[in-house]
């Protein structure tokens, strides 16, 4: 076939994506980062007072988004290394089991293809304390002595704790499959070359294992990151959409707060925020890789 | 130190399921391995070997029977205080680690009374590398050596804790010929060395003839006969050991003992010198055992009754030194007889055919039905 | 190096009696590690299956019963099936399951299609700028789907197509991860294959139905699997566009269901309306579930 035909033949195949990359990905990149410097852009007519960073200087500000910031950070910092460490754990523990394996991985997994929003619902009834009744969790902690705490409408520090459990809960299958099936693929024989050596057991997961599956430790590490930044509907799924009223707003909240909040919507400072956190992430990720090219080893 | 396996028995379950009966790779392996020689376990693929040096090892445990090092019982030790050496066909090289730290690695294990200080343990494994002659590849990673060089990293490794008894896996079967003869000789030259005994496992018969003080042939897991390499090719127990040692393969014709007397069809090959009832045999003669005949002058004449052999010629290739005669005989179990003799040797082929004399030590009986040798 | 037939290899005693001291140690640390991994993974699997369990329980509460419970039991004395007419009948759970079933099943097709056609066409076909082409839409996956969204609401105003499906179709259906996916998958079919199908005639197009798409079938299931868990789990984007309850999807459903529905009240029938919600992916899951697991899993290792 000549080249001719082929490169009509091509660009024919690659029009749909081009078209729908186009329109809902790269145009929509350049515009948000016009409007986040578009200054006091009104939606009804739109019209705007100026080009400047004042959208910038107006998010940064604002004590909603400081409060996004802050939990947004607090759950990255919190969730991330937890999970990716229980992952691992958990990992490790089915690797070395041998009846019952299957059964344990189909159970870790079903959190993964449930709707989380739905399920978020279920985990709100059981942590939350009303007039009725004290929750399922609640009856557990008094049942080891604790005194009964309201997770969902009480105190910053139990919501911020529900907040990352789910979170945790609802990442971890994912993790663990990739982990145990990263396990499944490190040769076998360097666990027998080591036992001939009589290597101790911690020895060989720190020496041996641990290198050899960084690789992808790093990359769920990366990805968590960048997923947990972006942290939204897990929130919503148990503090109901008004989050700020929760004082559970993260990031994406607020982005989405003033884009279709009460107040009619405000592009340009949906914008600022939404490349504030595209930096952010930007940044931790470039850190990341840093931090991997001396602590990672790739084959 | 010795090691004593007594009667030896290793089942697995079938890997297809639906068979009931377990796999038996090692099937009452009976054998005292000397202290101090170099010994080659022998066979062909699936024949246990393998699995024998894991027993020993303590990779697996076996079914029944028992394992000595020494007087102490082992049988039920862990592999991880066994304290022998392994070397894996694959080497198992931690290609995160460079040479030295792979090299250092089973010494950062002990511990009490063993443990070395960081200079002592550095001290040992330049000694080793130097051993193998890999001493300046410390720093290099596997991944940046050849095959041959990661396998002598492999050898150090396995030597730097001193061990009792060296055991290698194939260890030359991942390396290309002309490495594969140089460092045979290599893995000789070690054990003399370092004194060690040391058992490796091949399906190379020659490599194994070639170095060993002694060689163990295996067949379905069990021993067919064992000895110093010469000895077990001069004189077969039975017909495997004969097929498997010697290139090229011992020549085997189907035969029968009448009367005393062996026949290969109707030639009259030789006399045997004990009593054996008329039976069946195989009859293995060794390529170098044929002498030809120039005294036969072909069918027309009358039969002076001598003892030979006689072939259908087919082909003459010479090679250098020597040169084989390729001739055809219906009793011949295979496709072509090659039989060798020194080059410019005179051939008659009387009617397209020729006759050989046996060299007596070079033709082995096999009863037909066990195999076992006659003569 | 001297000839050393005592190894010193460690903990290796030299009397019988110790042998028998580190075998027993052995066995008995193997078997205590084993009990404490399954205690470990027991543990977990409570904790991920509790949630599960206690949900499906209320859903067969009555109200009544529910509501009677200060100390919340763990089994149902008096099951009833009243909470799942209730979900379907007080609240559109109907409309919302249809509405993501259909958005499922279109956007994921659609995707399927650009997919192909696209991994297609990096793969195997050549023209210029093949490369600058493939870097860019590479780089575009770096885009956060959160700052899209702003101007695609504006967009999909502007068109009109607010509370309507392909309002919440369109902007759904790209993912550069899975061209990229399926682009690899798709490169290491041999070029062999390729030529010998030219030389017996074979149309591009024909080869990539009859050849490419089966031999990378494994792929595109678990493409096809992703975008599915995907379109189900779909919250922000459903949220934004619809405000008409009638083009709700299950998420922005339930969100509805939460504050509205059953008055705030009835939990044990929004347990059955979250049960129905859950239902349908985790029988997809049950009876697939090898596939699924190997499809995340590959899916994931490559990225």
């Amino acid at each position: 076939m000549n080249s001719k035909k082929q490169t009509l033949t091509a660009w024919l195949c690659l029009l749909p994506a081009i078209i729908f990359l186009g329109a809902f990905l790269v145009y929509p990149m350049i515009d948000v980062f016009i409007y986040s410097f578009e200054e006091g852009y009104n939606f009804a007519s739109q019209s705007y007072f100026g080009i400047g960073g004042y959208n910038y200087s107006y998010v940064l500000h604002d004590p909603y988004f400081i409060q996004a910031l802050k939990n947004t950070f607090i759950i990255v910092l919190i969730t991330v290394p937890l999970s990716t460490g229980i992952a691992l754990i958990i990992s490790l523990a089915l690797s070395s089991i041998d009846k019952l394996r299957e059964l344990f991985q189909t159970i870790f997994f079903l959190p993964y293809v449930t709707n989380t929003l739905a399920v978020g619902l279920v985990f709100m009834i059981l942590f939350q304390k009303t007039a009725y009744t004290d929750g399922m969790v609640n009856l557990l902690i008094r049942f080891f002595g604790g005194e009964s705490v309201d997770f969902i409408d009480g105190p910053y520090s139990a919501k911020m704790f529900v907040m990352c459990f789910y979170t945790i809960w609802v990442v971890l299958p994912f993790k663990i499959l990739i982990l145990t099936s990263n396990l499944a693929s490190v040769d076998p024989i360097y666990y027998k070359a080591a036992k001939i050596d009589a290597t101790p057991k911690f020895r060989i997961f720190f020496k041996i294992t641990l290198p050899m599956i960084s690789p992808m430790v790093f990359y769920l590490v990366i990805t968590g990151f960048i997923g947990a930044f972006k942290a939204y509907s897990d929130e919503v799924a148990l503090f109901g959409t008004d989050l700020n009223a929760a004082g559970m707003n993260t990031i994406v909240g607020y982005i989405y707060d003033m884009l279709y909040g009460n107040s009619g919507g405000y592009p340009s400072y949906a914008s600022a925020a939404a490349i504030i956190l595209f930096a952010i992430v930007f940044t931790i990720t470039i850190i990341n890789l840093l931090v991997s090219e001396k602590t990672v080893y790739y084959q | 130190m010795k090691i004593v396996l007594e009667h030896l028995t290793k089942k697995f379950p079938n890997r297809n399921k639906k068979i009931k009966e377990d796999v038996i790779a090692v099937n009452d392996f009976d054998y005292e391995i000397p202290n101090g020689k170099l010994i080659g376990l022998l066979g062909p693929s699936g024949c246990g070997k393998s699995t024998v040096l894991n027993l020993i090892s303590g990779l697996e445990k076996p079914t029944n029977g028992k394992i000595h090092f020494g007087d102490d019982d082992v049988t039920e030790l862990p592999a991880e205080n066994r304290g022998v050496g392994l070397v894996f066909q694959n080497y198992a090289l931690y290609p995160h680690l460079n040479v030295r730290e792979n090299i250092r690695f089973p010494l950062e294990n002990l511990r009490g009374k063993d443990k070395m200080t960081r200079d002592e343990m550095d001290r040992k494994v330049f000694e080793t590398a130097k051993l193998v002659q890999i001493e300046g590849l410390l720093d290099r990673k596997p991944s940046e050596m050849s095959g041959g060089q990661q396998q002598r990293v492999a050898i150090a490794r396995a030597l730097v804790k001193q061990p009792k008894v060296l055991l290698l896996d194939e260890p030359l079967s991942n390396l290309d010929a002309r490495l594969r003869l140089q460092t045979r000789e290599e893995l000789k030259r070690i054990q003399v060395e370092t004194g060690i005994t040391t058992i490796f496992v091949t399906h190379d018969q020659e490599e194994a003839m070639s170095i060993c003080d002694t060689i163990v042939v295996m067949q379905d897991g069990r021993i067919m006969q064992h000895g110093n390499p010469q000895d077990v090719y001069d004189k077969p127990d039975n017909l495997f050991v004969a097929k498997f040692l010697g290139t090229p393969q011992i020549n085997v014709f189907k035969g029968v003992v009448k009367a005393g007397t062996v026949f290969i069809g109707n030639d009259r090959i030789m006399m045997m010198e004990e009593d054996f009832e008329d039976r069946d045999v195989f009859v293995g003669i060794r390529p170098e055992g044929f002498i030809p005949d120039d005294s036969w002058n072909g069918r027309s004449e009358a039969s002076d009754n001598k003892e030979r052999l006689i072939c259908e010629f087919r082909k003459l290739e010479v090679m250098g030194r020597d040169s084989s005669i390729l001739c055809a005989n219906e009793y011949f179990e295979g496709t072509m007889i090659r039989a060798i003799i020194a080059s410019g040797t005179e051939i008659k082929t009387p009617g397209g055919e020729v006759a050989f004399n046996i060299k007596p030590n070079k033709i082995h009986i096999f009863d037909a039905k066990t195999g076992k040798v006659l003569h | 190096m001297s000839s050393n037939t005592d190894g010193k290899t460690g903990s290796v005693p030299h009397v019988n009696s110790e042998y028998k001291l580190i075998e027993q140690r052995a066995t008995a640390a193997n078997v205590f590690g084993q009990i404490i991994r399954y205690l470990l993974l027991a543990f977990w699997a409570l904790i991920v299956l509790f949630p599960f369990y206690w949900m499906i329980l209320t859903s067969f509460k009555s109200y009544s019963s529910y509501n009677s419970e200060y100390v919340p039991k763990l089994f149902v004395t008096s099951p009833t099936f009243q909470n799942y007419v209730d979900a379907f009948t007080e609240v559109s759970l109907g409309r919302y399951l249809l509405n993501t079933f259909v958005f499922t099943v279109v956007t994921t097709a659609i995707m399927l299609v650009i997919v192909v056609l696209s991994a297609f066409a990096f793969s195997r076909l050549e023209f210029k700028g093949k490369n600058i082409l493939f870097a860019l839409f590479l780089s575009l996956m770096m885009i956060p789907n959160e700052l899209v969204i702003i101007t695609n609401y504006v967009t999909i105003t502007n068109m009109n197509l607010r509370n309507s499906m392909p309002g919440l179709v369109l902007p759904s259906v790209i993912s550069v991860f899975y061209i990229y996916l399926l682009k690899e998958n798709f490169e290491q079919i041999p070029d062999e294959l390729y030529k010998a199908a030219k030389v017996d005639g074979t149309s591009d197009m024909r080869y990539l139905w009859r050849v490419m798409i089966p031999i990378a079938k494994p792929t595109l299931i678990t493409i096809t699997i992703l975008k599915v868990i995907e379109c189900w789990n779909s919250y922000v984007w459903p949220r934004l566009i619809t405000d008409d309850p009638n083009f709700f999807l299950v998420s922005n459903g339930i969100q509805e269901i939460r504050e509205n529905g059953f008055g705030r009240e009835n939990i044990p029938a929004m347990m059955a309306a979250v049960v129905a919600i859950s239902v349908p992916l985790m029988v997809l899951f049950l009876v697939f579930r090898k596939k699924i697991m190997a499809g995340v899993a590959r899916g994931g290792t490559k990225g």
